[in-house]
């Protein structure tokens, strides 16, 4: 078994699953989830559905970005918490919706930027650096709420979260926009291939005169905005805001991203297939719903989901030859 | 990194300092502050207290330094501690002995650790997302087995056990004390102990060298999932309840101690010793800030200010780090 196989620490390439699959996967929960629920294939379900999938993707979308560079961003759900309820209480203050949302996108991109500072300057991983982040944005958000909830908002502010726009939920805008945005900043621009570069091989980079440091603030940056904006949408669909939000999105997110194909090791992976990710993620929670399983099932369902999207890959590439 | 003590070279005072993680320091400075703070600080009862405090925490990031050196790292320990209590105390409830919940505590880490071990090992997949995979399952798994609410009412001989003291010294500072004498002799000691080093240091070579690396790489986590599956005694004991979601967060500090010991994702640098000591010093730190009563919410931050001035503090000396040997 063991001389079989390929020199071990090196990184297995990775083979995504093709798109075909995922769209594969997506029609056939929803016929079938149709087949058991006459309700579920209506338009009012599916724009509900997609409002749910939206804030999904948009936590997953910066951390597309981070780790197709190479990197990876556990703070992201306690960052969305920090950002929720410092937003929350500055609107509360203020009245002004203005005011919370500079305060959710600032903080995002603050810690988001204090990731990338520690990884590039304690020289630490990515991992240990927003794993910390992680407790301490999530440390900080329980002590400044002190157990209270704040709710009610201004019908301005809620608008991002349950209003329509041409029929359409604003949340679903949002997506397509960051969505689009995202997708021309990976294949359109000079820095999004750079991008790339860096995580297929951060030595060639930086070799090739790629400036990694700035490059990597850059999508933590990106990767905290991100969650701020999610942080957003969230309490103004929510109409409230408590420190207990954000965490349970991460696991989901990095499902999505998985199961998006986005390879793990850095250098290969799509915004679109992060989208087709979160839509099956949260058809996946749809369904479960459906057939009645219990809340608590769910983060063992998405550790599942991610195990298997690892190991799909992981024997995908084993079969396309080492 | 280039001035490596090697085995056998010769050790003088001066370099003996200069190994000592940076957070040595930080403990010896924390110690003096709160006894002169608190006078009280370094009674034998707050002394024995935090002792107890620190033999949970040491249970898990014991076997964590081993992971951390082949450069991995398990996220799942936190929630494992929680479903292995939940499973243990639902057991107890349903008449079984204490011994067979402990086989089926067993049983569930051998499970979680070979399935961590087999995808980190043998299929090369990164560590720390099939570990919070893993973390999924074992939370989910409590969450679904209680319904979210603690289970009480199991035999108090595990109370007994955690508040029983021999000779003044709480029993679960002697099973800590006891776990890091054989994780002592597994590292340093013997065949087993060198690879887990070499693995972390450079898996190719250790593999080429005709010894099965990824089988020592899966142990590893199997050896980190079991010890920490039985450790749940220590958490049922403590709390006298099993609740789904108690230990969620543990991993961090479990993680926090063995990085502010001077144990590094790279090159199977690291110190079990050093471990010890950033156990006592967040335990250290959480006493003296619960003494000053500041939220335990803000004691997790302070933990991760913690983290970072160490790391600081070894990036500024030149410090050989790697550790063959004692």
């Amino acid at each position: 078994m063991t001389t079989l196989q390929a020199p071990v620490s090196t990184a297995l390439p990775a083979v995504p699953v093709p798109m075909l699959v995922r769209l594969a996967i997506i029609v056939v929960i929803c016929v079938a989830l149709s087949l058991i629920s006459p309700a579920f294939a209506t338009i009012d379900n599916a724009l509900n559905l997609l409002r749910q999938a939206s804030l999904l993707f948009l936590v997953a979308s910066g951390l597309t970005l981070v780790i197709i560079g190479g990197g990876l961003d556990l703070s992201i759900g306690a960052n969305l918490t920090l950002c929720a309820c410092l937003s929350a209480s500055v609107i509360k203050l203020t009245g002004q919706p203005v005011a919370g949302v500079a305060v959710a996108l600032g903080c995002g991109t603050l810690v988001g930027l204090t990731n990338g500072l520690l990884i590039n300057r304690l020289k630490i991983p990515a991992f240990l650096a927003t794993f910390g982040m992680l407790w301490v944005a999530q440390g900080i958000a329980y002590w400044f709420m002190a157990g209270q909830v704040i709710y009610g908002f201004p019908a301005a502010f809620r608008f991002f979260g349950g209003g329509f726009w041409l029929g359409v939920p604003v949340p679903i805008w949002v997506m397509l926009a960051v969505g689009a945005g995202c997708l021309i900043f990976l294949t359109r621009t000079t820095i999004g291939r750079e991008v790339y570069v860096m995580g297929a091989n951060e030595a060639a980079a930086s070799l090739s005169g790629i400036p990694i440091a700035r490059r990597r603030m850059l999508l933590y940056a990106l990767s905290g905005f991100a969650a701020g904006l999610a942080a957003l949408i969230y309490v103004a669909r929510l109409n409230a805001a408590e420190p207990g939000i954000g965490e349970p999105l991460l696991l989901p997110a990095i499902a999505a991203v998985l199961v998006g194909g986005t390879s793990l090791f850095g250098g290969s992976g799509s915004i679109l297939g992060t989208l087709s990710g979160a839509v099956i993620l949260t058809l996946i929670v749809a369904a479960l719903n459906l057939l009645n399983v219990g809340s608590a099932w769910h983060p063992f369902v998405t550790g599942a989901v991610i195990l298997l999207a690892m190991l799909t890959d992981a024997f995908a590439a084993r079969r396309a030859g080492h | 990194m280039s001035d490596q003590t090697l085995p056998g070279s010769p050790v003088t005072v001066g370099g003996y300092l200069a190994r000592v993680p940076g957070v040595a320091f930080i403990l010896l400075a924390m110690v003096v502050a709160f006894q002169i703070g608190n006078p009280r600080f370094l009674s034998i009862t707050n002394l024995s207290n935090v002792g107890l405090q620190a033999s949970l925490l040491l249970m898990l990031a014991l076997p964590m330094t081993l992971v951390i050196l082949t450069s991995g790292l398990d996220l799942s320990v936190g929630a494992l501690i929680g479903l292995a209590a939940v499973i243990i105390a639902t057991l107890l409830v349903a008449g079984w002995s204490i011994f067979s919940a402990l086989a089926a505590a067993v049983a569930l880490g051998l499970v979680v650790g070979l399935l961590n071990g087999f995808m980190i090992s043998y299929l090369a997949l990164p560590a720390f997302v099939v570990t919070l995979g893993t973390m999924g399952l074992c939370e989910g798994l409590a969450l679904a087995l209680t319904n979210g609410e603690p289970i009480g009412g199991f035999t108090p001989a595990l109370e007994a056990f955690y508040r029983a003291a021999v000779f003044g010294i709480p029993v679960p500072v002697l099973v800590a004390a006891a776990f890091y004498g054989l994780l002592y002799l597994v590292l340093y000691r013997t065949r087993f102990g060198i690879y887990i080093f070499a693995v972390g240091g450079n898996k190719d070579a250790v593999h080429l060298a005709g010894i099965r690396a990824n089988l020592v790489h899966m142990a590893v986590y199997v050896v980190c999932s079991v010890s920490v599956a039985l450790s749940a005694v220590l958490l049922l004991g403590r709390t006298n309840s099993a609740h789904p979601t108690v230990a969620v967060g543990m991993e961090f500090e479990a993680i926090a101690a063995v990085v502010l010991g001077g144990t590094s994702f790279e090159k199977g640098q690291g110190w079990l010793f050093g471990t010890v000591l950033g156990v006592l010093a967040i335990t250290v730190l959480r006493n003296g800030l619960n003494v000053l009563s500041v939220e335990p919410s803000l004691q997790v931050v302070c933990v991760g200010v913690l983290l970072i001035a160490a790391l600081l503090i070894d990036r500024n000396r030149k410090r050989p780090v790697a550790r063959i040997t004692e």
